[in-house]
């Protein structure tokens, strides 16, 4: 056991400690094109697919260096090293693993230089947490499949490009499981109609997107026809493993514990309140115990064991903090919170608090409710029936 | 980075559940819950026999001289099985001597614990029950070439069967530790009947106790006990995580096992997600734990945080999972012959003992500057 980084690991972490402190400065943050100075100088280090094969433009490196990179980018409240999210973070990882060389050479560029946007077409209006038994319908015709069905809280649907769609290619199968298939499809392609649905905290970043005779060449089929299931699987485990979230949750964590510094209660700064900073610590020890799991995990990974479903703890642990977090704000700041407009320049940003408290299903309920991770835990680690 | 164990402690960890299984099932432990002090002579040979009571002792005072990522290790498998010993308790005082004495305390001292023939332990609380230098008035009264001690220290692990005790008190305003024997003119020590009966506990008693200056640890001051009360909390957080992965274990085969509206009760959300919680609060106190132990040696300024936060996590995660172990088994888990009950008494036990929950979060966060 032991928790120091090698040398070339610490050369590595002054590197890119050296790099943000140049790129994100003060100065450097004041600049008009700060963004897009941002992106292209992460592009050039190839830190954008930091750990995606060098052939189709990423960094090819390894995982705790991958680790690292994120911890840093992280702490220092970095922009994202990319725009294209879903691209990044699902469809090109699933590219690698189940891409055709055409599909990688056409795709996986346009996502690491953030070209454009990729939704993901998976949950259905019957078809939430119980994800396998989709409807959406793909019947296979020449060199095309025609796509019928509809998705629903599709986020950034409005402004994608591209969706990575699972339909079901066959509805004879025993196991509902089997008959899936993933294609890739083009927003703008004939047949498909976009409708934002408005959220609880007043955006619109998920919608419906319904598709009508929409035709989609084979070659954009991602995997096998019939074996999309494999496809999403893949895709999900990537986005379980949460290491990357710790630093980002302490940042998050240091906020809340400055608002309760700066706010009183009861005659005295909410951060001397025993309730208030019993609250805090345990949010500071389950992101701690969050770390701590990702390393176990990081472990297994660098040991060249496949992860499991144990990844699913933190997945748990973080539904936990993002409701706790927002409405330890909202204990913090009192009936002030209910205002959602800012009052003047003595008020903190009460809307954005707002929004923390209210903002917490994306997080929870996005890639599997906690529900189903506790189903994962029960059935795949401690072994009980399935119901 | 690497956080993982060592091929050599993965065999530690198996010979120490054979042994636990093998020379101390629940069938002997049960007998010697029987005892007050929960202490019997015959298996505390046996693990002396293995060299756990020296385990972190260094070599040339015949020690195995290993660390504390080990000796939590052996604290899981000791905790699985409830197994009333003084491990901790002497592990704790060897500690206390071999980082704060002086060599000829050292060389006086330290043999005999690791061999098993002393028992040692902390004897740190008083009547106030506040953990820490606040709660020391204890007083030592200057006398020729020591000190007199005069008073009760409540509450001590093991102090029925222990045979030396390191004792913080307080002269001219400053803490020291004094190892002092049970044999010392005016030491009293007796074993109370305790809600865990697999714990021994008891207060002890200092008449006049005569305290000779080579017997007060010259490293022992206040630093000195905030770092015992920091391994004496990773310590029982060992056992405690070790004891929740025995009761998840137990309560998981009875959902497999029992048969209720026609299936298997583990089949239903209701019975399967409190276990998927168990799971989740056990891995995580687990994390917490075996950092904190790192840091003993390998980050030892990060030892205060990492040590609050281990217990301060798993003490409530035990409470819960102590309480769900029964309560999902029904009424049969509510039975004095069940074992699942024991690991209610025990998680009662050990998230009080050191510190609980809110006493280690008040810390955390004073820790963390918030």
């Amino acid at each position: 056991m032991d928790f120091d980084l090698t040398p070339e690991e610490e050369a590595f972490r002054d590197e890119v400690r050296a790099f943000v402190g140049q790129h994100l400065s003060p100065e450097a943050r004041k600049d008009p094109n700060f963004l897009a100075t941002w992106l292209r100088a992460v592009r050039e280090k190839r830190w954008v697919g930091f750990n995606w094969p060098a052939e189709y433009g990423g960094g090819g490196g390894g995982i705790m260096e991958q680790v690292i990179l994120k911890e840093e980018m992280s702490r220092a409240g970095a922009p994202p090293l990319g725009t294209s999210m879903m691209g990044l973070q699902w469809v090109g990882p699933a590219l690698i693993e189940y891409g055709t060389e055409e599909q990688k050479r056409k795709f996986l560029p346009d996502i690491l230089d953030s070209k454009y946007q990729w939704c993901t077409g998976y949950s259905e209006p019957g078809s939430g947490s119980d994800l396998a038994s989709l409807q959406c319908r793909a019947v296979r015709d020449g060199d095309e499949y025609v796509v019928n069905g509809q998705k629903i809280w599709t986020s950034g649907a409005s402004f994608s490009k591209w969706i990575i769609l699972l339909t079901r290619t066959d509805f004879g199968v025993a196991n509902k499981h089997d008959g899936i298939t993933c294609l890739l499809v083009e927003m703008d392609s004939p047949g498909i109609e976009v409708r934002p649905i408005k959220n609880m905290a007043g955006s619109s970043h998920f919608a419906e997107v319904f598709f009508e005779d929409v035709r989609v060449p084979v070659e954009n089929r991602l995997g096998e026809e019939g074996k999309g299931w494999a496809v999403t699987v893949s895709a999900l485990a990537h986005e379980r493993s949460g290491i990357s979230e710790v630093a980002g949750l302490i940042s998050q964590l240091a906020q809340v514990v400055a608002l309760a510094k700066r706010t009183q209660k009861n005659g005295r700064p909410a951060s001397e309140d025993p309730g208030i900073r019993r609250r805090l610590a345990k949010a500071d020890t389950i992101i701690e115990g969050m770390r701590l799991n990702g390393q176990r995990s990081l472990t297994k990974q660098l040991k060249g064991e496949k992860l499991s479903s144990e990844t699913s703890i933190n997945k748990l642990h973080r539904a936990f903090l993002a409701i706790e977090l927002g409405d330890l704000a909202l204990a913090i700041v009192g009936s002030a919170s209910q205002y959602t407009e800012k009052m003047g320049e003595a008020d903190d940003d009460l809307g954005g608090w707002v929004s923390g408290a209210l903002g917490w299903p994306a997080v929870v309920i996005g890639g599997g409710t906690p529900n189903i991770q506790r189903n994962i835990i029960a059935e795949r680690i401690l072994g009980l029936p399935k119901d | 980075m690497n956080f993982g164990l060592t091929e050599e402690q993965e065999v530690l960890r198996t010979v120490a559940r054979r042994f636990v299984d093998e020379r101390a099932p629940m069938s002997v432990v049960r007998g010697i819950m029987e005892s007050p002090g929960a202490f019997d002579e015959s298996l505390w040979a046996s693990i002396a026999d293995l060299g756990w009571p020296g385990l972190i002792v260094a070599e040339e005072y015949g020690g195995a001289g290993l660390g504390w990522v080990d000796l939590v290790v052996l604290l899981e498998e000791t905790g699985r099985g409830l197994l009333p010993a003084p491990l901790i308790s002497t592990s704790l005082a060897a500690t206390a001597i071999s980082e704060f004495g002086s060599d000829d305390q050292k060389t006086r001292f330290l043999p005999s614990l690791a061999n098993g023939s002393a028992i040692g332990t902390l004897a740190v609380l008083e009547g106030s029950d506040v953990l820490g230098a606040k709660g020391v008035a204890l007083p030592g009264v200057s006398t020729d070439g020591g000190y007199r001690l005069n008073g009760t220290k409540r509450f001590v692990h093991d102090a029925g069967p222990a045979s030396l005790f390191i004792v913080p008190f307080l002269a001219n305003a400053t803490i020291s530790l004094a190892i002092v024997e049970s044999t010392a003119g005016g030491v009293t020590s007796a074993s109370r009947r305790t809600m865990d009966e697999t714990k021994s506990m008891g207060d002890v008693t200092f008449e006049d106790v005569l305290v000779s200056s080579g017997s007060v640890l010259p490293s022992g001051g206040e630093p000195a006990l905030n770092r015992l009360l920091d391994l004496a909390a990773v310590a029982v957080t060992a056992e405690m995580v070790g004891a929740m992965d025995r009761d998840l274990e137990i309560t998981t085969q009875y959902a497999k096992d029992r048969i209720q509206f026609d299936q298997p009760i583990g089949r239903y959300q209701g019975v399967k997600h409190p276990l998927a919680e168990m799971y989740v609060d056990l891995e995580t106190s687990r994390s917490l734990m075996y950092y904190a132990a790192w840091c003993a040696t390998g980050a030892p300024d990060d030892l205060p945080r990492a040590a609050a936060r281990a217990k301060a996590f798993a003490g409530e995660a035990f409470m819960r999972i102590g309480i769900d172990g029964v309560q999902l088994h029904g009424a049969i888990g509510f039975t004095a012959e069940y074992d699942i009950q024991l690991y209610l008494k025990r998680s009662k036990w050990a998230s009080i003992a050191y510190g609980d929950t809110d006493y280690h979060y008040q810390r955390v966060a004073t820790l963390g500057g918030y």
